[in-house]
């Protein structure tokens, strides 16, 4: 079955008609499959990462998610429906600092209502798979930022998620941490049988991708022939 | 979402434990206030009430009439009523106490038919005085030695009033009779009469003779045939007695006592409502910045899927939280308050109604649940606009990091503005519901609305007109509030409210007590001022006294002055009335009409009532009143109506000649003396002691008088101040607060400046500046809008509620200086607050993220 389907997505600042940020987007992707979408700056590929997350509405086109119309629901149905079936990843991190590691993990499932201690034991099982075992009880302000990515990592994963949205995640790590939490990200989105998405300006970060396409006004278009890129490589090109 | 909503809304109080802290302190002052001046006031009522329950027992009727009581003719008369089934007569005199500050409240009881009527007055003969002994009544009814209670100088003492005036049974007490002393002793107690009641009881034929008093009765207490019809009974009585005697139900007399220290009751609730207002304004700034700083967390959590209601849920419980927390401190406050004013100042907060009582603390659940309810509700009502400007927020741009300047946008809103002022105009104009003045409340709370609504208009209005000039950290300063006005509103709320309510208050106040102390200028023209008693007491002049008094040497005047109280028709309250030469002296501060008739003698005799009166009974100058002196109704012509800050019930004054031709009545309760100019006033006053006896007079001097009232005044403004400085501290810590979290969630900006080469001191001087200008602004609207709080509360709110007029008085340069010294107070304490901004590496700020 077809997981993610986009059709003729367009967006628009204002009178979009007027002002298209991007038209005609459209793509298909597998449980499993991932993407890396790049594109040159003031694009919209932060805006389309937040129109297939509900967070932005959209001017035309429309997504499906399994078999959910995401373009046709209210704004709660969306937000209940990103607590389920949704993860995110921040090139900010975006760790509560007062909340513990595995507070954080376990943040998903608590809006989902899950049961405390079993979330707890959920979100510590996380930490363990990102390489932060025994060390749910700490609080962010002692992480380094590849740590608090891979916190972050965790929580995207933690409730099982249909899709991963990846904003930029290694945008504030050195190469080397950034290849690191790559990989994380990449196997957990795999294990999950989810689908990742990821908006990056580094070619690295797009290798690890099953795909990568770059975001035009025109929309998506295929960019593997442009950069040739070997993922092992020690530094950025 | 419940390990959400306490991990992620209920757990961030704790991380800004300062903000939290004077939240709850805000929210806990307002209940506390409110709430004990309610336990204080009911357990007065409540002890007020009983005390007339138990001197009226199981009566049905009681006729009551003027002070000076009226024949016992009416006794047979009414005893005989096929109407009435039993009769009780009672003679109630307020004893002065020779040699002792207070006075004695003694019912003078006929013995025999006091027990079918109010059995817990029964006097126990004997019986050791002891406050604590809970003995049944039977067994005093068993033990009671008629013969021995029925001795004219016979006094039985209530626990309550033997453990006051310490005396045991068999004590001798002096008691003062015009300006003689007459020997009682204590001859045993009146158990049934509780802990709270200071009271004696005698024999009523006893307390006739004692008290020169034979023939004359103050009360009748009756219980009506089986079967009547109480109103009916009331009406069919009512219509036989002379004029000035009326029939009251119990609950009439309960009733009368609260209307009095209704409107008083009332101005304290309001003044504590403030207060729990002002810590609504505290929680709404601090929820609104807290939601400025915490705008990325609710950015991601929206991500995460957390819907806008259960956002703004989560913010509304944080409110709720608050309140309630702030509540519960709060009452547990109330009651310790409560329980200390009982313990000092007995049941009274300073303007005299329940002065004498010895009320308990209780609980209340009710009233303590209302209060209770009323901390939740300021909670969640300060928390409501900041929780729906979160759950506005756009999360897609809320991820994105960036200033908060945005958050701090807000539109001008001069139309909302204006229709509440407008409104208010409206509502002063209204009349009082019940004698409480509700809609000149509600148009203080809209015009201190429209106040805070003001700020968000008229701060970039104010930059503009500001010369940008060419300091850096004041174009700075200037630049942002004019940009970001929301945070004048966040910041400037408190000011203006404090501002507002201080000035309205500082402004009332210093007019009344402008008007107060004019007032007694022209109320105590003489030099001495002499009395036996208070004219509520047992002491008075005769005629005799008052020619040797005015015989002395050195004084070449005497102005007697004469008190009653008189019921001017069935179902209303006593007023006072007060003879005394008015042609010819110094006057009566008259707002209205004049002191002499120049159209020459005529029919009636001219009177002058007090603005309360007027009020009440819509009386103009020149109408005329009925009287009723000794029994018989005579008509006065109003001619002049004068201002009376001392009788809120209403007095009328008349000629003492008048009031002397019409009752025989040849008593003075109140000499003025004018002496002759180089005599010595101790010398004076030595040889007037000399002549009355030192123990049964009192002198004072005018200057005296006046400190002491001006004195009672201050007390009775006191609960105000405190109120007062309260709001004043609660909006000084909104700033305090503010700042506080703004240097915080502004540390990236700052840190830019820091870059730019700004030094730490000079952030500090900047902030400084802002919240200067930020409590300028706020100092600037709340003195208008105090103004015309001000204006409300002396032209609207006091004549409502207590029939006072005064002349508005503005003391400029005190709200100057309090203005000043607000403005740099706020200025400090941003700097102080902010220190933690001026504190942090630079680098970091710009480079973190949170």
């Amino acid at each position: 079955m077809t997981m993610l389907v986009i059709e003729n997505l367009s967006k628009g600042f204002g009178d979009a008609l007027e002002r298209p940020l991007f038209e005609r987007v459209s793509l298909r992707l597998e449980p499993g499959e991932s993407v890396a979408i790049m594109g040159e700056s003031g694009v919209g590929k932060s805006t389309l990462l937040n129109c297939i997350a509900g967070l932005e509405s959209v001017d035309g086109g429309r997504i499906r998610i399994g078999t959910t119309e995401l373009t046709g629901l209210s704004e709660d149905a969306r937000a209940e429906f990103r607590r389920r079936a949704l993860g995110f990843v921040f090139q900010a991190f975006h760790i509560l600092p007062h909340l513990t590691l595995a507070q954080n993990v376990a943040l998903p499932l608590w809006l989902l209502e899950r049961d405390e201690t079993s979330a707890d034991r959920r979100a510590r099982a996380m930490l363990a798979r990102v390489g932060l075992e025994r060390r749910g009880d700490d609080w962010p302000r002692h992480l380094s930022g590849g740590e608090m990515q891979r916190v972050a990592i965790a929580r995207a994963l933690v409730h099982d998620p249909q899709l991963v949205l990846c904003d930029e995640p290694t945008g504030n790590l050195d190469p080397e941490r950034a290849a690191s939490v790559l990989e994380l990200l990449f196997e957990g989105i795999q294990d999950a049988g989810a689908i990742g998405i990821l908006v990056t300006h580094s070619h690295k970060a797009a290798a690890y991708a099953d795909q990568v396409l770059r975001l035009t006004r025109a929309g998506l278009v295929a960019a593997h022939d442009a950069w040739p890129i070997d993922p092992s490589a020690p530094t950025e090109p | 979402m419940s390990a959400a909503l306490r991990h992620l809304f209920l757990a961030s109080l704790r991380q800004r434990p300062l903000a939290t802290g004077l939240t709850l302190f805000a929210i806990a002052l307002g209940v506390a206030l409110g709430l004990a001046v309610q336990l204080i006031h009911r357990a007065a009522l409540d002890e007020f009430g009983r005390g007339i329950r138990l001197v009226s027992g199981t009566a049905d009727l009681q006729v009551v009439g003027p002070r000076a009581g009226f024949d016992d003719a009416l006794y047979l008369a009414l005893a005989q009523h096929p109407e009435v089934a039993e009769a009780s007569p009672v003679l109630e005199i307020e004893a002065r106490l020779p040699g002792r500050a207070e006075t004695l409240r003694i019912l003078g009881i006929d013995l025999f038919q006091v027990g079918a009527l109010t059995p817990s007055l029964l006097p126990l003969v004997g019986q050791p005085v002891d406050a604590t002994a809970d003995m049944p009544t039977s067994t005093g009814t068993d033990t009671l030695d008629r013969l021995a209670a029925l001795r004219p100088d016979a006094l039985f003492l209530s626990p309550a009033a033997a453990t006051r005036l310490d005396l045991a049974v068999d004590a001798e007490i002096l008691v003062q009779v015009g300006l003689r002393e007459e020997r009682l002793r204590i001859r045993g107690t009146v158990p049934g009469a509780g802990v709270g009641q200071v009271i004696a009881v005698m024999d009523i034929a006893g307390a006739q003779q004692v008290f020169e008093r034979l023939g004359r009765l103050t009360r009748i207490d009756l219980r009506l045939a089986p079967g009547r019809d109480r109103e009916a009974a009331q009406r069919q009585l009512t219509a036989m007695l002379p004029p000035g005697i009326t029939v009251l139900t119990p609950a009439d007399s309960e009733a009368e006592v609260l209307g009095l220290s209704r409107a008083y009751r009332v101005n304290l609730t309001m003044l504590a409502g403030i207060a729990l207002l002002t810590g609504g304004f505290l929680v709404f700034s601090a929820q609104l910045l807290a939601v400025v700083r915490r705008r990325q967390e609710f950015a991601l959590l929206r991500a995460l899927g957390l819907d806008r209601r259960a956002l703004r849920r989560g913010l509304l419980a944080e409110g709720a939280a608050l309140g309630i927390g702030g509540g519960l401190i709060g009452v547990v406050l109330a009651y310790l308050l409560t329980a200390l004013a009982f313990d000092l100042i007995g049941g009274d907060l300073g303007a005299g109604f329940f002065a004498g009582l010895a009320p308990r603390l209780r609980l209340e659940p009710g009233l303590t649940a209302i209060y209770l309810g009323l901390g939740l509700l300021a909670g969640v009502a300060g928390a409501w606009i900041p929780a729906r400007e979160a759950a506005r927020m756009s999360p897609a741009r809320g991820l994105r990091a960036g200033d908060e300047a945005e958050v701090y946008q807000a539109r001008p809103r001069w139309g909302a503005t204006l229709m509440l002022l407008a409104l208010a105009a409206l509502l002063a104009v209204l009349p009082s519901i019940a004698e409480i003045p509700v809609f000149g409340y509600l148009a203080v709370m809209l015009i201190l609305a429209g106040a805070v609504l003001a700020l968000p208009g008229t701060t970039p209005w104010a930059m503009r007109l500001l010369d940008p000039g060419r300091w850096v950290l004041w174009r700075l300063a200037r630049a942002r509030l004019a940009a970001a006005p929301g945070q004048a509103v966040v910041a400037g709320a408190g000011v203006v409210a404090s501002v507002a309510l201080a000035v309205s208050m500082v402004i009332m106040v210093a007019s009344f007590r402008d008007s107060l102390d004019d007032w007694l200028g022209s109320m105590l023209p003489a030099d001495i001022y002499l009395r036996a008693s208070a004219a509520s007491a047992s002491g008075a002049l005769d005629p005799d006294a008052v020619t040797r008094v005015a015989a002395l040497p050195g004084v070449v005047a005497v102005r007697p002055v004469r008190f009653e109280d008189l019921r001017l028709a069935a179902g209303r309250e006593p007023i006072t009335l007060i003879a005394r030469p008015v042609r010819g002296t110094s006057g009566l501060p008259l707002v209205a009409g004049r002191l002499s008739d120049s159209a020459g003698p005529r029919a009636s005799a001219p009177a002058w009532i007090s603005e309360a009166l007027a009020d009440r009974l819509g009386l103009e100058v020149g109408e005329s009143i009925a009287l009723p002196l000794g029994s018989v109704s005579h008509d006065f012509q109003i001619l002049g109506i004068w201002r009376d800050y001392a009788r809120q019930q209403g007095a009328v004054v008349i000629e003492l000649d008048d009031f002397r031709a019409l009752t025989g009545d040849s008593l003075t309760n109140d000499l003025g003396l004018f002496l002759a100019p180089g005599h010595d006033v101790t010398e004076v006053m030595e040889t007037i002691r000399a002549t009355l006896g030192e123990r049964v007079s009192e002198m004072i001097l005018p200057s005296e008088l006046r400190a002491m009232i001006l004195e009672v005044f201050d007390r009775t403004f006191l609960v105000t101040y405190l109120m007062l400085a309260v709001a004043v501290l609660i909006g000084l810590f909104g700033v305090t607060t503010t700042f506080a979290a703004l240097a915080s969630s502004r540390r990236k900006e700052l840190g830019i400046l820091r870059h730019l080469g700004l030094r730490r001191g000079q952030i500090g001087t900047l902030l400084a500046a802002e919240a200067a200008l930020i409590a300028a602004v706020g100092v600037a609207i709340g003195l208008a809008a105090g103004g015309a709080i001000a204006v409300v509360l002396i032209a609207v709110i006091n004549p409502q509620s207590f029939h006072w007029s005064m002349e508005m008085r503005v003391p400029a340069g005190t709200l100057a200086l309090f203005g000043l010294i607000l403005i740099l107070l706020a200025a400090l304490a941003a700097r102080l607050a902010g220190g933690q901004a001026m504190r942090q590496d630079a680098v970091t700020a710009v480079r973190e993220d949170w």
